[in-house]
């Protein structure tokens, strides 16, 4: 008998206070769509299962809890909260019916981290080959973390990073380390 | 340190993000083919000093493999370009002789 898990995140939402925040968030509903983004049925099921449209290349559009990111030219990442993941993956496959696509549920798969305060670039800026000062708004950003693979955007308030949940206590360790007071790399 | 622009994603992606995918252009050779030509394919490479035509791929990022035209001996990279092609684009051609007139050219 298959009973209902309570979703458990990848750290139990460890924290550590340096110069910069750094919080695992989650349990966070992640769903990947792959398809061919010149699907004609694609930005209809996307809007009428998601509320948002289909984003342009290397950006992220948010609407409340729910985000859809361009991964690649046939990729995209879509947010959610947790529980309505089931519910969205039939929509999707129900509206994208007979096109070449895959829906997986990648929630459990995946591990997200906030890193915010006034020096959140400082801590990323050490750890990811990325201009983040040039960073667009609204833009996601595939990298790497140092030795793993990571997708990361900003907003107003700081950085979300999401990363393999396999490697969730090696990110959390890279993030600690890099906004360890004192490390800044910017100094007062 | 080598800089790529993925012609896919458009990100300009430091060495560490791609890995090397070796010589761009190989002519495949299978069953049926003679033994000369199976081991030119397997083994016969150009390793040039100059213009080079290679394969990399975005692997911390959009994952999608493309080929990069550059200078093996000063890095200067000449362009890139996506994968879906045996041959490389005319206008880079043109591009890499403005710049290296003794170049002999690709083949």
């Amino acid at each position: 008998m298959s009973e209902l898990i309570t979703p458990i995140s990848a750290l139990g939402n460890a924290r550590y206070d340096g110069f910069a925040a750094i919080r695992e968030i989650g349990p966070t509903g992640m769903i990947t769509l792959r398809c061919k983004q010149d699907v004609a049925a694609l930005p209809g099921a996307l809007q009428a299962c998601m509320g948002l449209g289909l984003p342009e290349k290397r950006r992220i559009l948010t609407e409340g809890q729910r985000s859809i990111g361009w991964m690649g030219p046939d990729e995209l990442l879509l947010i959610l909260p947790y529980a309505e993941v089931a519910a969205m993956i039939a929509a999707l496959t129900e509206a994208l019916k007979g096109e070449h696509v895959l829906v997986v549920d990648v929630s459990d798969a995946r591990a997200m981290f906030r890193i915010e305060g006034e020096r959140a670039t400082e801590v990323l800026a050490k750890l990811c080959p990325v201009d983040l000062s040039n960073l667009a708004p609204g833009e996601l950003r595939r990298t790497r973390a140092a030795q793993v693979a990571a997708a990361l955007w900003q907003d107003e308030a700081g950085f979300t990073l999401v990363g393999f949940r396999s490697v969730a206590g090696y990110l959390m360790g890279l993030l600690t380390h890099s906004a360890m007071p004192g490390s800044e790399l910017f100094p007062a | 340190m080598l800089i790529l622009e993925c012609p896919y994603c458009g990100v300009k992606a430091e060495e560490t993000e791609l890995s090397p995918g070796y010589e761009a252009h190989l002519k495949r050779y299978g069953p049926g083919a003679s033994d000369d030509e199976f081991e030119s394919y397997m083994f016969a490479r150009k390793n040039p000093k100059g213009v080079h035509f290679e394969r990399w791929r975005h692997v911390y990022g959009c994952g999608k493999w493309f080929l990069a035209a550059r200078c093996t001996a000063t890095l200067e990279v000449f362009g890139t370009y996506p994968a879906q092609t045996s041959a490389p684009p005319p206008d880079l051609i043109e591009a890499i002789k403005a710049k290296r007139p003794g170049w002999e050219g690709y083949k």
